[in-house]
């Protein structure tokens, strides 16, 4: 049986530096996978290639039986892969609502012409839009915001706009780019739980880089360890932690500060 | 709207205002158009164009030419709006040629393509003979009544407005906002460009067909440059991404046009001056990024929440 997602040696370069080399990872339907390492280890640019923002040079990426290299990152949305990015990139001088109701963008289902002259389905999908938009945010009690500039909300409401925004494109892979950077131990707790309800809710499967240790071992089944480009060590938080080579790419270093 | 469609007959019929006047509020009508296009791609898309002058010129040409020489007298009533729409298309086909290479990169790409076009249009148009080359074209009929260009300036805002409010117009949004992030919620970015741009140039077209039939006589030299500066002025000084934005700049421009004009050559230097002070002092324009919200569709406002009742 194929694996519900593989990638399979994937390579990447800017220029002559090498980015990633060799990458390999398979995902089953509905794990929670972390990506840890340095940085500028590469965990980036991985999302990067997934989502199609950079092109592979070498290696197979496949989800669900299809090979997304190659393919631009608007396709490979509508196959169910969103993302949010380590510096928030909302939408900011767009509304709440916007933000989310641009994720929905795909699904609405009427012509230019429509939208020109606002005639035929462009009500109803419109409606239709707005009411979708409004219960994702209902979901993240983000409903009251709705009208205001996204740039007006608080930094965490942000980071929680961009995952419902991410949510909203209807994406069953999820991936999080240090979803807890810039937050407090008690804020931290808080986004574990958040994106445990959320995992179940809408049955995601879950890749997520961060560098908050106790995030990652709190609540991933399975942690791959990246330093300069290449998989270093994989397995279950716990024997992550205990490995002689992640202690000393990573975790030494993060001691000696 | 109903008392403007009123006066806009009125106005000719009785005489209320003298021709200046009435001359002035049609050339009035056609910067509207030409302000709220352009902030289509310069104000919603975030993108730099120059070339706004040059699609005026296509459609300014295309129409006339239809007028002129394809379709010289019949008094039917569809001809006119026939020219326009020609004008129009003939722009937005145009646009769709200039924006398919201008959109291959990112950045200030566009305004380089569109300053290249816009001279080529001219340097075009003043060595075909048959439309007058560089003498430019005689003998138009003044078709651009009063009515039809205030039906013309309401139905361009109208649809441009309701594309800003609908679901490919929130696209164009999206790019201005964050590219990247816009491609990954699924908007295929190119393309979305590639349609506003055709929909500008569109509208440049109409405004040009109905400008040309209002000044009766067009040459290349009247779409050069300094129109397109015209044009950028109005958007900026009214606001980018705001429709409302556009139309007050191209009033405001318009109105302080025509007052400054016994100042003569120091209306070259007082007008600058004012865009100046305004940048320092409100760097987005008078209403930048923002409309009323009685002008959005009521459909684009976020629902009110349920009133509670307790009783």
């Amino acid at each position: 049986m194929t694996p519900w997602f593989q990638a399979n040696n994937v390579m990447h370069h800017f220029g002559g530096l090498s980015a990633i080399s060799g990458f390999n990872l398979e995902l089953r339907a509905g794990e929670l996978v972390g990506l840890i390492g340095p940085n500028g280890a590469g965990k980036t640019t991985v999302f990067n290639l997934i989502t199609g923002v950079y092109r592979a040079a070498q290696g197979s990426i496949r989800f669900q039986g299809r090979e997304l290299v190659g393919l631009s990152p608007w396709i490979i949305s509508g196959l169910g892969i969103a993302r949010t990015f380590q510096n928030i990139r909302i939408f900011k001088q767009l509304s709440v609502l916007d933000n989310v109701r641009i994720a929905h963008y795909r699904s609405a289902r009427y012509s230019l012409a429509e939208a020109l002259f606002h005639l035929g389905r462009y009500r109803r999908e419109e409606r239709g839009l707005t009411q979708t938009a409004m219960e994702t945010l209902r979901l993240l009690h983000l409903d009251s915001y709705a009208d205001e500039p996204a740039d007006s909300l608080p930094y965490g409401l942000q980071r929680r706009l961009e995952i419902a925004r991410a949510l909203a494109t209807g994406a069953t892979l999820l991936l999080l780019d240090e979803p807890a950077a810039g937050m407090n131990p008690n804020e931290v707790g808080q986004l574990m739980e958040f994106i445990g309800w959320m995992r179940r809710h809408f049955n995601l499967t879950i890749l997520l880089i961060e560098h908050q240790m106790k995030l990652v071992t709190g609540i991933c089944e399975r942690v791959l360890v990246l330093d300069f480009g290449v998989t270093i060590a994989e397995g279950r938080p716990d024997e992550i932690q205990n490995d002689a080579q992640v202690l000393e790419a990573y975790l030494g270093q993060a001691e000696n500060k | 709207m109903a008392a403007g469609a009123v006066l806009s007959w009125a106005i000719p019929r009785y005489e209320l205002l003298n021709p200046y006047l009435q001359a002035t509020l049609m050339y009035l009508g056609v910067n509207i158009i030409l302000a709220t296009s352009l902030n289509l791609v310069n104000g919603y898309l975030g993108e730099f164009s120059v070339g706004h002058a040059g699609f005026m010129a296509v459609g300014a040409y295309a129409s006339a030419t239809l007028t002129v020489i394809l379709l010289p007298s019949g008094a039917a009533i569809w001809r006119f709006p026939l020219a326009i729409l020609a004008g129009g298309g003939a722009a937005a086909l145009t646009g769709l040629v200039v924006a398919i290479p201008a959109f291959r990169t990112r950045g200030d790409y566009l305004a380089i393509v569109t300053l290249a076009f816009a001279m080529i249009v001219k340097s075009a148009l003043e060595n075909i003979n048959v439309i007058g080359g560089p003498r430019g074209l005689l003998g138009i009929e003044g078709l651009s009544t009063m009515p039809w260009i205030f039906a013309w300036t309401v139905l361009s805002v109208w649809v441009i407005r309701n594309f800003v409010y609908s679901n490919p117009g929130r696209g164009v949004l999206a790019i201005r906002e964050d590219e990247v992030a816009a491609e990954l919620m699924g908007v295929n970015t190119r393309w979305v460009k590639i349609r506003v741009f055709m929909i500008a140039s569109f509208f440049a077209g109409v405004a040009g067909g109905l400008f040309t039939h209002l000044l009766q006589f067009i040459n290349p030299r009247i779409f050069d440059i300094t129109k397109t500066t015209d044009i950028l002025v109005m958007v900026y000084l009214g606001g980018v991404g705001s429709i409302g934005g556009s139309i007050a700049g191209a009033s405001l421009f318009t109105v302080l046009q025509e007052c400054l004009r016994p100042l003569g050559v120091w209306r070259m230097v007082i007008m600058p001056l004012l865009l100046v002070l305004l940048m320092l002092f409100r760097p987005r324009g008078i209403m930048g990024l923002r409309d009323f919200p009685w002008f959005r569709p009521s459909v684009d406002l976020p629902p009110r929440p349920p009133e509670i009742n307790n009783s």
